[in-house]
């Protein structure tokens, strides 16, 4: 099978830099894959490898089966790095000139400005544009092949929170499709809503991978209860002491969230009051951090 | 590669400075070729230039006329072409967003020498046509019988101009490539062709052997040399007979083919950042 992604052992060294350090890198058919990491982490010179714009140092790239060559990059659209256009040339004669380098006909460009919603203000001047539209008429660059795997890089920089919205659902909707999306990211709520799968890259490194559920790691139950000892004998009698822990005047339990109803039918039960019964999980944003500090004291 | 030229040719015609740069290029020709001249014979004033008679602006001497431009003058403006046209793309960023359209590098550089070719052919033309009408009105203003040089000749003088001015926008497509940058590489372009080409040949060739030899391979000589072997007049500056008509035009063709190689190489190898 073609994987639309796929690096073994991708690296670049600039001098005695390493900026992507034995890079494993799968993207299946018809996901959404996020690649997460902070500014520096290696996220853009990894893209730029698999469009061919850097050349590994060593590894190897194919994208949609295909090794480094001629039509490498047929069916792929991308957006690195910021849009970048000619600013003497409107949106749309922008797109004119780029679908003739990507030999797609002329009637797509009006589909895609119509796809970023940039109709309107096609026939003006690229210098004359807004940051967001500027990354408008990035996107519509990336989807001018009709591709069918869509690198974004940082695509809702520079927009507006409904800006923003409109991207993401523009890719949900892409991956819906059967686009394959590979959209890298330093925004975690970002990556959150769009993304079936995540990558973290820090300082070059792959260091975790999987569903974002998989990177939250273990979930449990955050219980307010009166009175809170008798709420935490009880439910250490029931799923074992070492699972309960008291926590900011609650209880923090280590069990399956969807134990939540037996287990407040047994607190109630014993006499207890219960305030509140949540599902607990821990925060992305902690993960992401806990993931970052981890993987830099491996790199150490 | 057809896709390519054609993309690269809708942003040259679109881009206002190609056009500044050919309306400067003639509004130059026209003035120091013909105008001053002019002015000059026809007020009877000295001075640089003072020797060119009313003989040597006729439509006979249109080749010469309009290839003396292009070693230096003419040929700067040909060559801030060729650093526009290249260097333009690591200005704006856009050499990743056109190559993840899926042409390679190759194929869209050569679209854009092609193109630089066929716009320096323009610039040619458009400076024999301006001859060949100031030329005209010259004649017929000073009531002078109008002979036009033959069909061959113009179509060799046509030749050489455009082996010229597409080894000096090569030049400057080089420049770009290695610098990636426009500001430098235009710097530097003119710094050879308006200062250092003249200090060697007015200062250092006459008292060095060695660099008067070096002369004769160098660009800007064989440019010079070859605009004078079709008739340029000995006084504009930059033309000079250094080496013969015939070897100068294999020089100049050599450094437009190795300019055109080495940023290729360059551009082949190097990351696109």
């Amino acid at each position: 099978m073609n994987l639309p992604v796929h690096t073994e052992g991708l690296t670049k060294r600039y001098g005695g830099l390493t900026a992507v350090r034995d890079l494993d890198l799968t993207v299946r058919a018809g996901e959404v894959y996020g690649f997460l990491g902070p500014n520096g982490a290696g996220k853009t010179t990894t893209l730029r490898m698999l469009l061919g714009l850097v050349r590994p140092t060593s590894g190897t790239v194919r994208l949609l089966g295909r090794a480094p060559g001629a039509g490498r990059l047929t069916g792929v659209g991308a957006l690195i790095e910021g849009p970048a256009f000619y600013p003497y040339l409107s949106g749309r004669d922008n797109l004119r000139v780029l679908a003739r380098y990507a030999g797609v006909g002329a009637d797509r460009v009006s589909l895609v400005l119509d796809l970023v919603d940039l109709t309107e203000r096609a026939g003006d001047r690229y210098a004359g544009y807004s940051l967001g539209m500027k990354q408008r008429l990035g996107v519509a660059s990336a989807l001018l092949k009709d591709p069918r795997l869509l690198i974004l890089d940082e695509p809702t920089n520079g927009l507006d929170p409904a800006g923003m919205a409109d991207m993401r659902t523009l890719i949900r909707r892409l991956g819906a499709g059967g686009c394959t999306v590979l959209v890298s990211s330093h925004l975690l709520g970002e990556v959150e809503q769009v993304c079936d799968r995540v990558g973290v890259i820090s300082r070059g490194r792959l260091i975790a991978e999987g569903s974002v559920a998989d990177l939250r790691g273990a979930t449990g139950l955050r219980v307010l209860a009166d009175p809170l000892d008798v709420a935490a004998a009880r439910a250490g009698a029931l799923v074992g002491e070492e699972r309960v822990r008291v926590v900011d005047g609650g209880l923090d339990l280590s069990i399956e969230p969807e134990r939540a109803a037996w287990l407040n039918a047994e607190l109630v039960d014993a006499g207890v009051a219960v305030r509140e019964l949540r599902p607990r999980e821990r925060d992305l944003e902690q993960v992401f951090f806990d993931l970052i500090e981890k993987g830099t004291a491996d790199v150490a | 590669m057809s896709r390519s030229f054609r993309a690269e040719t809708v942003k040259l015609v679109r881009r206002p400075a190609f056009w500044l740069l050919l309306a400067i290029t003639l509004v130059l020709s026209l003035i120091f070729t013909y105008v001053f001249p002019y002015a000059s014979i026809a007020g009877g004033t000295t001075g640089p230039n003072a020797d060119r008679t009313l003989p040597m602006l006729l439509p006979d001497r249109l080749v010469g006329n309009s290839l003396g431009g292009l070693p230096v003058f003419l040929g700067s403006i040909v060559l801030i072409l060729g650093v526009l046209t290249v260097g333009g793309e690591y200005g704006w960023g856009t050499w990743k967003t056109v190559l993840s359209q899926g042409p390679s590098r190759l194929e869209v550089y050569a679209g854009k020498l092609l193109t630089l070719a066929a716009a320096a052919l323009v610039v040619v033309l458009s400076v024999f046509a301006v001859g060949a009408v100031s030329s005209a009105l010259i004649a017929v203003a000073e009531s002078q019988p109008v002979h036009w040089p033959s069909a061959g000749d113009l179509l060799t003088g046509i030749g050489a101009g455009w082996l010229m001015a597409t080894m000096w926008a090569m030049l400057g497509a080089v420049l770009a490539v290695a610098l990636r940058a426009v500001a430098l590489p235009v710097g530097l372009g003119l710094v050879w062709m308006l200062a250092v080409q003249n200090l060697l040949a007015a200062i250092a060739a006459p008292l060095l052997a060695w660099v008067a030899q070096l002369q004769k391979g160098l660009p800007g000589p064989n440019a010079a040399s070859l605009a004078a072997a079709l008739g340029a007049p000995g006084d504009t500056p930059g033309v000079a007979a250094t080496v013969g008509g015939g070897q100068a035009a294999l020089v100049v063709a050599g450094y437009l083919i190795a300019f055109a190689a080495v940023g290729g190489l360059l551009l082949q190898r190097r990351d696109i950042g």
